[in-house]
């Protein structure tokens, strides 16, 4: 694999993804529209009904609209990774598939390649929201956007490697809705996107357990603690190993040597 | 409307391109190709003829590295592609019997990420996409959805993607198929000017009878074996018929309905 090809290869990927997101306004308004009803509907009701005490990584009392934000971060990046598995099996049952997977160049590269361009969609609604959120009062640091930058794309990685992982082993697309509904809302609820974990622990020690182990959580809190400019070491470890598991994971379900897509290509 | 202009091609003419050797697949307990052994040679079409369930979409899968080979080999241009890396499939231009293109990109922007995946800068992208389009007589098309354009011209403009890598070899797997019987004879006409005036290698996996040549290698493959491999005449004379069909029927033992 030389440097110019794999340079062009990803250009041309991250291309197409940029064409595709573009072409479907649809698509970028809806994962706009979904994270600001939460906000500007659900937080406003909840305001009055949850407090939420100081924890951190906040030095001060919050209101509920700026707690869930990084949530809502978390829940475009996880409808975003949706989105990718849900391209990849299109593209797999249209063929268009077979233009990227029969490309000289490595399938884990390929894949990195998917990912990344994902990767860089998802980020690019994250800031979009942000921008919003800030104009509808809420009270953002200015130097948390340039801070959580490295945070969201860990995140974006490790949301669109579990997309690609999903992908691997979703056979038609028709399977998809049911997925989405048994992976997204337990992955989303379960989480401190909408609550802080201590209250979670309150009501039921075993779903706070849950909640700990859910990736999801570790994902929202290492997005918090970067855009209020702190670190969370073990959220950064977790993201990290997640990433590195659902990568492989997804490298091995695309493998045609031991890939669960073998049949479909066939 | 179609018209191949000459190009040099790499390759001796009449020298091996593609080898398979002794190749088998299984799918579970199920064995779909047994100990295939055939050779494609340069500036000549060879003709995969089966009936459906033969054995060729899994054939064109290992050739591209989409299905990993399990036992036998095949060599494109003496390379060895189950023991190579992805780039051994450089010299491979590929036509699925399933449309790849991106129905809601553009001709060229459909060309132009082919082009990138394989690493072609996008001027010389460009100058190669111009040529040919212009030789399939879609020049002025490049701004068209892809999703607009008719059965034919998404067959076309996935023949010229292929081309695009100026391939030595060009795999097509029942690049008809779905085709109204005019743009099916020239599209047929097209591949076999392709493999005469630009040397070509042409493996064209299909059940239509009619799309064989005087002069093309025949390679009957059924139940995953290959039955008969052989320039056209001599598959002919050899099972003591007077046409292809008859002569598939009889190394086959069925007839498909394919036309003749």
């Amino acid at each position: 694999m030389t440097t110019a090809l794999a340079a062009r290869a990803f250009m041309g990927i991250l291309w197409r993804e940029l064409l595709r997101f573009l072409q479907q306004r649809e698509r970028f308004f809806a994962a706009l529209v979904r994270p600001l009803v939460w906000l500007l509907v659900f937080a406003a009701g909840f305001r009055a009904a949850l407090g939420v005490s100081i924890i951190p990584p906040y030095q001060t009392y919050i209101t509920y609209e700026t707690y869930i934000v990084p949530g809502l971060i978390g829940m475009i990046q996880l409808f975003n990774g949706m989105q990718s598995s849900l391209s990849m099996v299109y593209d797999r049952e249209m063929g268009s598939m077979r233009v990227l997977l029969t490309a000289p160049l490595p399938r884990w590269y390929l894949l990195f390649c998917k990912l990344a361009a994902g990767a860089f969609v998802s980020v690019l609604q994250c800031y979009a929201f942000l921008l919003i959120a800030v104009l509808f009062g809420i009270p953002l640091p200015y130097v948390g956007f340039i801070t959580v930058l490295p945070a969201l794309v860990l995140t974006a990685f490790m949301l669109g490697a579990f997309g690609l992982l999903i992908s691997s082993l979703i056979r038609q697309l028709e399977n998809f809705a049911g997925v989405m509904n048994f992976v997204i809302f337990p992955v989303f609820f379960l989480s401190s996107a909408l609550y802080p974990l201590w209250k979670m622990k309150e009501s039921s020690l075993l779903l706070y357990q849950l909640c700990a182990a859910n990736p999801f959580t570790h994902a929202v809190e290492l997005v918090r603690f970067a855009l209020y400019l702190k670190f969370n070491g073990l959220a950064l470890a977790v993201v990290t190993g997640v990433i590195i598991v659902f990568g492989l994971g997804a490298v091995l379900g695309y493998d045609p040597r031991r890939g669960l897509i073998r049949r479909q290509t066939a | 409307m179609i018209a191949p202009t000459p190009v040099r091609s790499p390759d001796a003419a009449g020298g091996s391109v593609l080898a398979f050797r002794d190749v088998g697949y299984r799918y579970g307990s199920r064995a779909a190709l047994s100990n295939v052994s055939f050779e494609v040679t340069a500036a000549r079409v060879t003709l995969l003829l089966g009936p459906n369930g033969a054995g060729k979409t899994t054939l064109f899968s290992l050739a591209c590295r989409l299905l990993a080979l399990q036992a036998g080999d095949i060599n494109l241009l003496g390379t060895s592609i189950a023991r190579s890396g992805p780039e051994a499939l450089t010299p491979l231009g590929i036509v699925f019997q399933q449309s790849t293109l991106d129905l809601d990109l553009s001709v060229r922007q459909n060309l132009r990420y082919f082009a990138a995946l394989h690493g072609l800068a996008q001027s010389e992208a460009d100058r190669r996409m111009a040529v040919e389009l212009e030789r399939i007589g879609m020049a002025g098309r490049q701004g068209e959805q892809v999703r607009a354009l008719n059965g034919g011209h998404r067959r076309r403009l996935e023949i010229a993607r292929a081309l695009l890598t100026e391939p030595s070899l060009l795999l097509l797997d029942e690049p008809t198929v779905g085709l109204d019987q005019p743009t099916r004879r020239a599209l047929v006409a097209y591949l076999h000017q392709l493999a005469r005036e630009r040397g070509l290698a042409l493996l064209w996996a299909t059940h239509l009878f009619d799309e064989a040549e005087p002069g093309d290698t025949i390679v009957v493959l059924a139940k995953g074996s290959v039955r008969m491999a052989g320039r056209c005449e001599e598959v002919i004379s050899a099972t003591g018929t007077v046409s292809l069909e008859q002569a598939f029927a009889k190394l086959t033992g069925e007839f498909d309905g394919a036309t003749g």
